[in-house]
């Protein structure tokens, strides 16, 4: 498939273009930076859900029991469930399809899974790009599922206009075990497994944890919701609860702000991958080795290179 | 830049015995790629679905049930519709040598590995035989 080709059929919604895009932007340089920016007007459109929360609290399980609420309500549903990348071999199993097995077979869903490939933080450096891909293919949900982990992986509020944060029952006995982190990136929390014992009692601590803290500046009290994805109880009310956040946000001004914040991450992100690969050679390399045998140090090195950019 | 192959591992009809593909889906982890492991039952349109949406380079069919004859074929076929002839498949489980010949020559295998087979071995057909015809 010629990238020239690959926009109109993306737009289009095409899916094995959606699919080949995505792989480009995994792989990144020139030719994927120029799709991006020719895609990007035609992004903006989805409403972009982030799950996350500790490894096995249910995530996958969730967003496959929320993606058939929103087919149920016709909104068509994108899907990035992301999975970590072994340090040792550079490979990675990536399993979360098995939970969403459901949706198999219904156009109006996509599924991608992606490994982390080095990035920490809960998502890849191609994520926030598989996102606008999946929106501008005209998905009108899009549902990032992050690495497993649950100390405050800020990248998915960057990337997500409602972030919901999965806690399970008995993750620690006292409010000190949930992270500060998670705490301030939170627009609703779900406790899963609900069929399980102490599920009130973490209810609770959630609830009593958010009355110390000061009241929300953007006016939004993200509500706790106990929920079991496996058998659908508690789905409905965290769809509209997604929903009622995403009209919070652009009756508030809310939207604003963090379209500024998704916008400074991703030009971020640019200017990094675009300085690197342009400063990358002989000089990089002969800084690399200075500094290596301390004859040099990183700051002294950053600047020598920048000034030749 | 060396793209990352990625491979779907499935298990298509009705086989419980999910062993070998999740040896497999290890050993290709170890070996520097992505799997994407989709667990069991899957029909044969599950299964070129999934290879679309994942644009994986490799398709990895484990069956065990004797079902293979009429699965392996639909999932070729499926995958000649999409015009997805470029996705390498390769299977294996319990498959005759004779039935082995049959998925090579006339269905679109391009390999089949039987029970004791070495890891090393299906690694290395993999990395040399994956993406050859793909276009970008
Ligand atoms: C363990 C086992 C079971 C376990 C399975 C546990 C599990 N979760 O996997 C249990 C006890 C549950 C079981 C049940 C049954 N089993 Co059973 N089982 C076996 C046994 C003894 C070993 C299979 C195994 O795990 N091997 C170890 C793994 C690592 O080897 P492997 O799968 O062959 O994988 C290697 C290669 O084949 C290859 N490979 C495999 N997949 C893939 C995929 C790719 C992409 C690649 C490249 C390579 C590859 O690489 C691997 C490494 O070398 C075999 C006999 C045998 N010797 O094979 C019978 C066997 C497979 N079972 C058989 C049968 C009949 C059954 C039952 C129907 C029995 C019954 N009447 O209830 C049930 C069906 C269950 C179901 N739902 O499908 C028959 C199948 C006959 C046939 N196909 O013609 C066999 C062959 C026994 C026999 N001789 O009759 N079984
Ligand atoms: N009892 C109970 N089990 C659940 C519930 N939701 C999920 N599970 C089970 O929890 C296990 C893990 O579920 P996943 O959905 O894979 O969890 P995950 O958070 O996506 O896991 P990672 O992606 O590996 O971090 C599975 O065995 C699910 O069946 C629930 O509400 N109640
Ligand atoms: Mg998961």
């Amino acid at each position: 498939m010629y990238i020239p080709d690959l926009l109109p059929r993306l737009l289009g919604g095409d899916r094995r273009a959606l699919a080949r895009a995505i792989s480009l932007a995994e792989q990144g340089g020139p030719a994927s930076r120029a799709l991006l920016a020719a895609v990007y007007p035609h992004t903006g459109q989805a409403h972009v859900v982030g799950i996350t929360g500790p490894p096995g609290a249910g995530k996958s399980t969730l967003v496959n029991a929320l993606a058939l609420e929103w087919r149920r309500r016709d909104r068509t549903v994108g899907i990035v469930a992301v999975d970590p990348t072994s340090p040792f071999s550079g490979g990675a199993v990536l399993g979360d399809r098995i939970r969403m097995q459901p949706l198999g077979g219904d156009p109006g869903v996509f599924i991608r899974s992606m490994a982390s490939r080095g990035r920490l933080g809960g998502l890849s450096r191609a994520t926030a790009d598989a996102v606008a891909l999946i929106d501008a293919a005209g998905f009108q949900v899009v549902i990032i599922e992050t690495v497993g982990a649950g100390q405050g992986e800020v990248d998915i509020a960057r990337t997500a206009q409602t972030t919901i944060v999965v806690e399970v029952p008995g993750m620690g006995d006292d409010v000190q075990s949930i992270k500060a982190g998670v705490l301030e990136i939170a627009d609703l929390f779900v406790v899963n497994k609900a069929d399980r014992e102490g599920a009130d009692k973490t209810v609770r601590q959630l609830r009593s944890m958010q009355r110390l803290g000061a009241p929300p500046a953007d006016g939004w009290e993200p509500p706790v919701l106990p929920a079991v994805a496996t058998s659908g109880q508690g789905i409905t009310e965290i769809v509209e609860s997604a929903g009622q956040h995403a009209v919070h946000l652009r009756a508030g001004g809310g939207a604003d702000a963090r379209a500024r914040a998704t916008a400074e991450g991703e030009l971020r992100a640019a200017v990094q991958e675009l300085a690197i690969e342009r400063l990358r050679g002989p000089a990089w390399d002969a800084l690399v080795a200075q500094i290596a045998a301390r004859q040099n140090n990183p700051y002294s090195a950053a600047e020598e290179l920048l000034r030749g950019l | 830049m060396e793209r990352t192959i990625r491979v779907l591992v499935a298990k298509p009809g009705l086989d419980g015995h999910d062993r070998g593909a999740k040896v497999i889906a290890r050993a290709l982890r170890d070996a520097g790629m992505e799997v994407i492991y989709t667990g069991l039952q899957q029909t044969p349109q599950m299964i070129v679905e999934a290879a679309l949406q994942e644009d994986v380079d490799v398709i990895g069919l484990s069956i065990l049930s004797g079902a293979h004859m009429t699965l392996l074929p639909k999932i070729s076929r499926l995958l000649r519709d999409q015009q997805m002839d470029d996705v390498l498949v390769v299977a294996g489980g319990i498959i005759s040598d004779e039935d082995a010949i049959t998925l090579k020559g006339e269905h679109g295998i391009a390999a089949v590995f039987g029970p004791g087979s070495n890891t090393n071995d299906i690694v290395g057909f993999i990395r040399t035989n994956a993406g050859i015809a793909r276009d970008s």
